[in-house]
């Protein structure tokens, strides 16, 4: 996956978009951008093309025909960790959680800018710089950064490359609390603050994968009133 | 002395048990009143009995006093048969006697022998059926005048004078009286008469005991009694048992109105036969239908509107998309393009904004007109989110050329907030203040005491027209139509940082002053649900009369020290003291100036 960002290799994204005018503009937009991009009209076709194509990075709409897009994110996130970002038309809470909570790493509301658009998606294509044979531990978990592989007692957990960011960024600095503003600067690249919605709801997926018991956590902790911190290791 | 000292104490302690025993009383009182006050039986029962009983003492007295009558009618009239068969007796008695015999007294005698002991052969005068009696013989002298013996037999002192003055003048006459007999006093008629024998007038008077009349009374008086009574206690059951007929249905209606109200829509009254209580159960479950009705009707046009602000939304914001990003081609790549286009490609950029904005504070303005509006509470330090708005208004503050100071506390201000309706409140407060500033100064201030927080946004602007403290929350309202508008709000920005203050509980109020600037007060309770009731921060700036500018560590813009310099007018008392406002009264505004437009 890394090898999207490589020079010389295009990124390919694959647009889930049922308005035909909507989907040619955002391929130009994207390929102006220098992406590579394929276009999927409708929710059931979106999984079959995820899996022929492996595109890089799926560009989400939330209202599809046939096919709901929490359905397509939940289909595409149970086989894939490829970075979703949804766009959608509703910017209701909970709209926007439902939506995080299927699967999508980000969102982004209806009409995006180009510019914007184009640096999440960047953002999203962009990793943590791996440093050589680094290992990191938070709580009881052990973090192969390079190999991007985290384990409890030698036993692999699963995660998604943002999930796998987040543990990162947050194990790299065990003594600092991280509120949810500099979270979303590092790890999702927002210059400037965002929606702290996008935390709490990765948070919680994140704490369902790794904490034994998420209502108790112990891995990634909540500081009341600031945001998180690692547990104790 | 210690005996009047232990007299003393008692004295007292009867009087704390008075107090005591009158505190009481006054409880059963409030108690009885409140019996009273609530319970429709025990009004209906007691008003019901109270009348009865009026009515049956009423009856009875009447009663008794009819009776009374008609005995003494009966034994009177006995009375004056058997006196007149007595009479007729004692004339016969005495008709042969000399009056001047000395047997006299021997022949009266005689006379009241026969009378009190009637002839057993039964040969005598009929007796009338009066009972027992005593006779007085009273020898009244001889007609021509001299002195009778005045002989006489029986106890005549019993017979009262009245009536012995009527019978000497020779009528037949009655009374009843109360005479001694023994310890004890009885009632008797006394009938009186003269008997002619032989020239001499004589008198007789018969004394009946009035005792078994007496008897007869007293036991239908106390028939009478205990009937009364027996009939109020009956009256008062069938009482309270009707009433209860009507006020179980009654409490019943009430409990099902009372959990209707509640919420319980579904809640109906149950209907038994066709009488009023049926009717008014009927009414009810009509009533209950109909406004189950509405409120469903209600709840529909909300659930539409809902539908409909994001359907608006999906339909409007995707062919938007496509709008938006091809402007955004076309901006790019403008050097590409010929002259004439660049302003009109970049007019469409701006355009869009504006017009995104305008569509996404519509949207929030609906959701809030459909009560659907969500607050996401979180414990946030105030001044996290003061910086957010900051951050993101950086560029309008740039662009105006605006200052910005900010003064707030160096400890934490937790609040349980929603930290993104609060960060677009303060975007708001704040790019309205650049828009308005005339690119002064704008001072920004974070207070909070135990229960509140408060964010004051302060420019030195055009400042407000008297009575346009209220008008700036409206929606779309300019406040100068003339003026150029630098970021082109959409015109809704302060309509919905009210709603979002009111979503907190917390209140959004504005002061401002033409030529002096406008100040916005955002207060807000630190735990939600709490009910505001003051401030930490004044929402009037300490403005100087005439002396110099107040040494508030918040620079004071010179203009606006000229402006005090020349007010030749004292400032409002009302104005400067907001917190004797009424709370909701200055939900939006505070009081406005008069005579200063």
């Amino acid at each position: 996956m890394c090898n999207a960002t490589m020079v010389g290799m295009a990124a390919r994204v694959l647009v889930v978009e049922d308005d035909p005018a909507a989907a040619e503009m955002l391929s130009i937009a994207l390929r102006q951008a220098g992406f590579e991009t394929a276009v999927v009209s409708e929710g059931p076709k979106a999984m079959p093309a995820m899996r022929e194509l492996k595109p890089d990075l799926v560009l989400l709409d939330l209202m599809l025909p046939g096919m709901s897009g929490i359905d397509v994110c939940r289909a595409i996130r149970a086989e894939s960790g490829v970075p979703i970002v949804m766009l959608t038309a509703k910017s209701d809470t909970v709209d926007v959680v439902l939506g995080l909570e299927s699967g999508a790493d980000d969102y982004m509301i209806k009409p995006p800018k180009t510019q914007e658009l184009v640096a999440r998606l960047r953002a999203r294509l962009r990793r943590i710089d791996p440093e050589p044979a680094e290992r990191l531990t938070i709580g009881d978990l052990t973090i192969d950064v390079p190999g991007h592989q985290v384990s409890r007692d030698e036993t692999p957990i699963s995660l998604t490359p943002l999930e796998f960011d987040l543990l990162v960024a947050l194990a790299r600095k065990p003594r600092q609390v991280f509120t949810r503003e500099v979270l979303l600067e590092q790890v999702w690249g927002y210059q400037h603050a965002a929606d702290t919605r996008l935390v709490n709801v990765h948070v919680q997926r994140l704490r369902s994968k790794i904490e034994r018991d998420p209502e108790h956590p112990e891995v990634v902790l909540t500081v009341r009133g600031v945001g998180y911190k690692a547990g104790p290791s | 002395m210690s005996r009047r000292f232990s007299g003393q104490s008692a004295v007292t302690a009867l009087a704390g048990r008075a107090t005591e025993a009158s505190a009481t009383a006054s409880e059963l009182t409030t108690a009885a009143g409140t019996v009273w006050r609530r319970s429709l039986k025990v009004r209906v029962v007691s008003s019901t009995v109270a009348l009865s009983s009026t009515v049956v003492l009423v009856l009875g007295m009447v009663l008794q006093a009819q009776l009374a009558q008609r005995l003494i009618e009966n034994k009177t009239q006995a009375a004056l048969l058997q006196a007149d068969n007595s009479r007729v007796l004692v004339e016969s008695e005495l008709g042969s006697v000399d009056p001047t015999s000395a047997s006299l007294g021997a022949r009266l005698t005689t006379a009241i022998d026969r009378l009190t002991n009637p002839d057993p052969t039964g040969s005598g005068p009929a007796t009338a059926n009066a009972g027992a009696f005593e006779p007085v013989l009273v020898d009244g002298g001889g007609p021509s005048g001299e002195a009778g013996t005045g002989q006489k037999i029986g106890p005549l002192d019993d017979v009262p004078a009245v009536l012995q003055s009527a019978v000497e003048r020779g009528a037949l006459a009655h009374k009843i009286t109360t005479v001694p007999r023994g310890s004890a006093a009885v009632t008797m008629l006394v009938v009186g008469m003269p008997v002619a024998s032989a020239g001499r007038t004589m008198q007789l008077y018969l004394l009946f005991p009035l005792t078994a009349e007496q008897r007869t009374l007293t036991l239908v008086q106390s028939t009478l009694v205990v009937g009364g009574v027996v009939l109020l206690i009956l009256i008062a059951g069938i009482a309270s048992l009707v009433t209860r007929q009507v006020v179980v249905p009654i409490r019943q209606a009430a409990e099902v109105a009372e959990r209707f109200a509640d919420g319980h829509l579904d809640e109906r009254m149950p209907v038994v036969g066709e009488d009023d209580i049926a009717r008014l159960g009927t009414s009810f479950n009509e009533m209950a239908a109909s406004i189950q009705r509405q409120i469903r009707q209600l709840e529909e046009f909300g659930e539409l509107q809902r539908g409909f602000t994001s359907d608006v939304s999906h339909e409007l914001r995707t062919p938007l998309t496509t709008v938006r990003m091809a402007a955004d081609l076309l901006y790019d790549s403008r050097d590409k393009l010929h002259p004439v286009l660049h302003r009109p490609t970049e007019l469409l950029v701006r355009e869009l904004d504006r017009f995104e904005l305008l569509l996404a504070d519509l949207l929030e303005i609906s959701r809030v007109d459909a009560g659907v509006a969500e607050l996401h509470l979180e414990p946030v330090d105030v001044r996290t989110t003061v910086a957010a708005a900051v951050a993101s208004v950086r560029a309008v503050a740039d662009r105006t050329g605006t200052q910005l100071e900010l003064k707030q506390p160096d400890e934490e201000v937790e609040a349980e907030i929603d930290p993104r309706r609060v960060e677009r409140i303060v975007r708001n407060l704040l790019t309205n203040a650049f828009d308005h500033g005339e690119g002064r100064p704008v001072q920004m201030t974070v207070a909070a005491d135990d229960h509140a927080v408060a964010v004051l946004v302060r420019d030195h602007g055009v400042g407000l027209q008297s009575g346009q403290q209220e008008l700036v929350f409206n929606r779309f309202w300019r406040g100068d139509p003339s003026r150029d508008r630098r970021t082109g709000g959409t015109g809704l920005g302060l309509s919905i940082s009210l709603e979002d203050a009111r979503l907190h509980g917390g209140w959004l109020q504005a002061w401002g002053r033409p030529g002096q600037g406008s100040a916005f007060r955002l207060t807000l309770p630190r735990r939600h649900g709490d009910e505001l009731t003051s401030s930490p921060l004044p929402l009037t700036p300490d403005i100087p009369l005439r002396s110099a500018p107040a040494s508030d560590s918040a620079a004071v813009d010179p203009v606006v020290a000229a402006h005090a310099l020349v007010d030749p007018e004292p400032v409002d008392p009302k104005v400067s003291d907001p917190e004797v406002a009424d709370p909701a009264a200055a939900d939006t505004a505070v009081p406005a100036e008069p005579g200063r437009s």
